[in-house]
C-alpha cells in the first residue's frame, strides 16, 4: 500500500466513524441543541466523504446547503419552539422500543448482506474524471437534465412561498369576517391553544 | 491486505448504517424537530449511496452526482416547509410532542 492509499483509508475511517457516532448522538442525546450541532458535524463529515469520492462540487454544495442553510434553519426552529415541557409517559413504550429497534437491526443486516454479497460491476480502471466533474455536472444540467433543473427552480419557489404562508403570523389589524381588532400579542403567550386535547 | 483503493462496499455499509439510524430516530423521537433531523440523516445516507455508485460504476458520466444535487435541492425545500409546518403546529398546540399531534387518529 502506498502512502496515498493509506492516507485515504485513514481519512475514510475517521470520517465514517464521525458520521456513525454523530448520527447516533443526533437520535439518542437528550438535549435537542446538542443534536442540532452534532447534525452539523455529520453533514460536514459527509462532505468529506464526497471529497474522497472525487466530487468537489457536490461537497461544496453539501456544505453550503446543509450546514449553511438546513442546519441553521433547524437551530432557529429549536430556538423558536424551545419550551421545557414534561412529556406524558407512554404506557407501552418498552414494546415500541423493542419492536422498532428489531425492525431497524433487521433492515441493517439485510442491507449489509446485500452490500457484501452482490457482485458490483465496477468499471475496470478507476480513471476518475476528478477536476472535470464540475464541468460534467454543468453539461448534464443544461442538456439531458434540463427539465428537472427547471422544475427544481419551480419547486424551490413553491417551497419558499409555502413556508412563508405557513409560518407567518397574522398582521392584519382587523379580523376580516368579524371586524374585531386582532390580538397582536405573541399567540403562544396570550391565547388558549386552538386544538385542545379531547381526552 | 493489499487493496488499490477503498472498496465500494465500505461506502455502502456506512450509508446503510446511517439510513437505519435515521429510521430508528424517525420511529422513536418524541420531539418533532428531531424527527426532521432524522429525515435529513436518511436523505444524506441516500446521497452517499448515489455518490459512491457514481464514482465507482459510472465514473465517466457521473449522473449520480447530478441526482445528488437534485436530492439536496429537494431536501432544502423539505426542511423549509417542514419547519414552517412545525411552527404553525406549535402555535396551535403549544407543544412539539409527536404524541399530541393526534388530530388524524380515529
Amino acid at each position: 500500500m502506498s502512502i496515498a492509499i493509506t492516507t485515504q483509508f485513514i481519512c475514510f475511517t475517521v470520517l465514517s466513524l464521525v458520521v456513525i457516532i454523530g448520527a447516533l448522538g443526533v437520535v439518542l442525546l437528550e438535549s435537542i441543541v446538542y443534536s442540532a450541532f452534532l447534525l452539523g458535524g455529520v453533514f460536514m463529515s459527509v462532505a468529506g466523504l464526497y471529497l474522497l469520492l472525487n466530487a468537489s462540487f457536490v461537497a461544496a454544495a453539501q456544505v453550503l446547503v446543509y450546514v449553511g442553510a438546513v442546519n441553521v434553519l433547524i437551530i432557529f426552529a429549536i430556538m423558536l419552539v424551545n419550551k421545557k415541557e414534561d412529556l406524558k409517559p407512554i404506557d407501552d413504550i418498552k414494546s415500541r422500543r423493542v419492536i422498532s429497534t428489531s425492525i431497524c437491526l433487521t433492515l441493517l443486516s439485510l442491507l449489509i448482506r446485500v452490500d457484501l454479497t452482490n457482485v458490483w460491476s465496477l468499471s475496470s480502471p478507476q480513471n476518475s474524471i476528478g477536476e472535470e466533474s464540475t464541468i460534467r455536472i454543468g453539461e448534464h444540467l443544461f442538456s439531458d437534465y434540463l427539465l428537472p433543473f427547471e422544475v427544481a427552480s419551480v419547486l424551490l419557489l413553491m417551497a419558499m412561498i409555502g413556508a412563508i404562508v405557513l409560518a407567518r403570523r397574522d398582521v392584519m389589524s382587523k379580523d376580516i369576517s368579524t371586524g374585531l381588532p386582532v390580538d397582536q400579542e405573541l399567540i403562544e403567550k396570550s391565547s388558549e391553544p386552538l386544538l385542545t386535547n379531547k381526552n | 491486505m493489499n487493496l488499490e483503493s477503498i472498496p465500494l462496499q465500505a461506502f455502502l455499509i456506512v450509508s446503510s448504517a446511517l439510513f437505519c439510524i435515521g429510521i430508528w430516530g424517525l420511529l422513536n423521537s418524541r420531539n418533532a424537530v428531531r424527527v426532521l433531523m432524522s429525515i435529513e440523516l436518511m436523505l444524506n445516507a441516500v446521497n452517499i449511496n448515489l455518490m459512491a455508485f457514481s464514482s465507482y460504476i459510472d465514473n465517466n458520466l457521473i449522473q449520480g452526482q447530478v441526482f445528488t444535487i437534485f436530492v439536496i435541492t429537494v431536501a432544502a425545500a423539505e426542511a423549509a416547509v417542514g419547519l414552517a409546518i412545525l411552527l404553525s403546529l406549535y402555535r396551535n398546540r403549544v407543544t412539539v410532542d409527536m404524541e399530541s399531534f393526534n388530530l388524524l387518529k380515529w
